[in-house]
């Protein structure tokens, strides 16, 4: 052996056997490569017989359908679509649509969650008393029997179009759901869009102007009159001097139903009760078991240094409470998303209603279509899950534990 | 079979088990003692099941039909109920022996689905049931209305094509199982329900109050519904195939349930060939020769089969329109048992 080649230290290599074969050592190693080998071949097993088997059968397979005319309506779409556009625009329609119901419903199920369980810890007993009814209630029905019950108590509330309920002569509620003006762009849009940034900037800039000096030197300052002068007061003038930014396009009854405006469909709004209503009561026990696990010696400390209730709660215990709320709230916000694939039973054209559902069975090709779906499910669980991750990890470095 | 155990394995993941392609059906059914047959999941008339639990209606005397030709006993029948967007996949996994499920036959399901039909039972046609209070008297006065419909039906494509070919704008909430539909056509969340007329006329029953809704006179599709079988097995194919062609043969040379012992004991060639005493056309299928006798005696002829589940004799009272026999007005045409 010559002097120049050195052999890795024996103590890395080591280290190596352990980590990869474990107390087996390298046999062990062995045997895990054995059984990956195993699990890919029976995955290429699986594949291609599968497909050997749907071409003797003369199943259509493959992905050449994403390309066909669809053929059929969607009666919510965020994106322009028709029925003479593809199978791939319908999956992106109905994929928008999941993902607005998820991302509205974790707004509201966290806002709800959060108030329900400072309601289940506030020392007045009949706040309590609600609400922890609310979450017994609400988390010992099943979710699709919520669902149901929304859409049909909203629907059985409300009159046909005709007999609408007219607010402002400008909003209409009805059995077709909750039609807006909707707002038309103007020349002023520009200048008004100009205005609201410069004073969201001014007021961040503001805002942490206002932190330095108060962990700098102390000086508390009022801020907020300052900010709402800004943030409404500079588009207020700018819309003055240019002109409205938009006008609105007032709906009218024509024959069944309402034309012009923009339309919050029934299906929505059942769905988006039901799934917000339901996780909060989930999310209630999971905030509440997070404040009650940081330590009671916080909040009387908050208490002796003069800070309120509130501002003890906000500012001391619930960023400790986070760190233990975290993990299983990711859980509720994965699980809200994924039940939001109950859509279908009141007609919500969902991800799982208009490409699970009406595509797989216009075009048969089941195998591609479920696939699919569950890889997409699969990709915004792990997107959600990252997010959280992420602010997890925020915060554990602002608290000081990296 | 490894390779196919090992499909299975997949198939149960992705929600579609895949069979060996050239499975022997009919084997599979006499070993089983049962046919299993894909129904609706409730459609007065084609198939519901009755205050005691029988399946009774048009779509399930077909399979009974089916049953009464291999067993000699209209009971041997599993009933799978089964919602429109899960038909094909509980028949191309062999969950199901026959789909009996008003589907509409159509190019691409004959082609992409690896499944057959096996003829048409019934010429029906999509229409639009609407309450009456509407005062709406034709389809295109239907500009701007919200129609519900049920998902994963050709429907929902029939539905884009009319308005758009007619230039008018609608809306369309799509529900998974037809009860939905109907309860939120009924709720008032839309003006319109729209699917085939047969099921129209049936799904009014269901309504708290029939009288207050009519069906269009619009027919705006073609819907020949008929029974589906596994693409690859030729002889259950012939034999599902023909079990539907003998009632029609039946009606037309006039055998009823009530008959059918005399006529067995005709001596005209043509029944005597069509009761197995001459010839052997029964065993040619895979049954015995007197399987159009046990047809008939299980389930009558199909005019019998009709009157009584769907047309005069029955709650509906559609009149047989297109599914007359040729000879009488309408197209229902069998070729000839020899």
């Amino acid at each position: 052996m010559s002097t120049e080649s050195r052999p890795p230290p024996p103590q890395f290599a080591a280290k190596l056997r352990r980590a990869l074969g474990g107390r087996a050592g390298w046999g062990g190693f062995a045997f895990q490569l054995l059984f990956v080998a195993v699990l890919i071949w029976i995955g290429y097993e699986i594949v291609v017989n599968a497909r050997a088997n749907l071409q003797a059968q003369r199943i259509t397979s493959g992905f050449g359908f994403l390309g066909n005319t669809a053929g059929f309506d969607v009666s919510q779409n965020l994106i322009p679509y028709s029925g003479s556009d593809t199978y791939t625009r319908v999956f992106f329609v109905g994929l928008l649509n999941t993902l607005l119901v998820a991302v509205i419903g974790i707004f509201f199920a966290t806002a709800i969650g959060f108030i329900v369980a400072l309601g289940r810890l506030s020392p007045n007993w009949l706040l309590a008393r609600i609400s922890g009814g609310y979450v017994e209630l609400i988390r010992n029905l099943p979710l699709l029997f919520q669902i149901l019950f929304w859409y049909l108590a909203v629907l059985a509330a409300l009159p046909n179009p005709r007999q609408g309920i007219a607010l402002f002569g400008s909003f209409f509620l009805s059995n077709r759901g909750l039609v807006i003006p909707r707002p038309v762009a103007e020349p002023g849009l520009e200048p008004f869009a100009i205005a609201l940034l410069v004073a969201v900037v001014a007021a961040l800039l503001l805002r942490s102007y206002a932190r330095r000096q108060l962990f700098e030197h102390g000086r508390l300052m009022r801020i907020w009159p300052i900010v709402l002068g800004l943030l409404i007061g500079l588009p207020l003038v700018t819309s003055l001097v240019f002109g409205a930014p938009v006008m609105f396009e007032i709906p009218q009854l024509k024959g069944f139903n309402f034309a012009g405006g923009s339309r919050v469909i029934p299906e929505f709004v059942a769905l988006l009760l039901a799934l917000s209503l339901y996780t909060a009561a989930f999310i209630a026990e999971i905030v509440r078991a997070g404040i009650q696990s940081v330590h009671k010696g916080q909040m009387e400390a908050g208490a002796s240094l003069g800070l309120s209730r509130g501002s003890t709660l906000r500012l001391i215990v619930v960023p400790q409470a986070l760190r233990v709320i975290l993990p299983p709230l990711t859980n509720q916000y994965l699980n809200l998303t994924k039940n939001s694939s109950l859509a279908v039973a009141i007609g919500y054209p969902d991800l799982v209603s208009v490409f699970a559902g009406t595509t797989l069975s216009q075009t048969g090709q089941a195998i591609e279509i479920i696939a699919i779906t569950m890889g997409v499910y699969l990709l915004i669980s792990l997107v959600t899950s990252a997010i959280m991750s992420f602010y997890g990890w925020r915060l554990g470095r602002s608290l000081g534990n990296t | 079979m490894k390779r196919a155990s090992l499909v299975l394995t997949v198939a149960f993941a992705a929600g579609l088990a895949t069979p060996a392609a050239h499975a022997q059906t009919l084997k599979t059914v006499t070993d089983r003692g049962m046919v299993s047959c894909g129904v609706s999941q409730g459609l007065p008339g084609f198939s519901s099941p009755d205050d005691k639990g029988n399946w009774t209606g048009f779509d399930v005397d077909i399979c009974r039909a089916v049953a009464a030709a291999i067993f000699n006993d209209p009971s041997k029948v599993k009933f799978v109920p089964l919602s429109a967007k899960d038909r094909f996949t509980a028949l191309q996994s062999g969950e199901i022996d026959v789909l009996s499920r008003n589907t509409t036959w159509t190019l691409s399901r004959d082609t992409t689905l690896g499944a057959n039909f096996t003829g048409v039972t019934y010429y029906d046609g999509q229409g639009f049931l609407v309450k009456k209070s509407l005062k709406v008297n034709s389809a295109l006065e239907l500009n701007s209305a919200s129609v519900c419909v049920q998902t994963g039906t050709t429907t929902e494509q029939n539905l884009a094509d009319y308005f758009k070919s007619n230039s008018m704008k609608y809306e369309v909430i799509a529900f998974a199982s037809a009860d939905e539909t109907v309860k939120a056509y009924e709720s008032g969340r839309c003006d319109v329900f729209t699917s085939d007329v047969s099921q129209l006329y049936a799904e009014r029953l269901k309504l708290a109050n029939p009288a207050d809704h009519a069906v269009l006179p619009e027919v705006i599709s073609k819907e020949p519904l008929g029974p589906m079988v596994r693409h690859g097995d030729d002889q259950w194919f012939d034999l599902v195939k023909w079990v539907l062609f003998a009632m029609v043969d039946a009606e037309e040379l006039g055998i009823t349930q009530k008959n059918v012992d005399d006529m067995a004991k005709s001596d005209k060639p043509e029944l005597k060939r069509v009761f197995g005493t001459d010839g052997n056309l029964g065993e040619q299928l895979g049954v015995t020769k007197d399987w159009v006798a046990r047809i008939v005696k299980a389930v009558g002829n199909y005019g019998e089969a009709f009157d009584r589940n769907v047309g005069a004799g029955s709650k509906l009272g559609i009149a047989r329109g297109l599914n007359q026999l040729w000879n009488k007005g309408g197209i229902q045409y069998a070729p000839p048992i020899r």
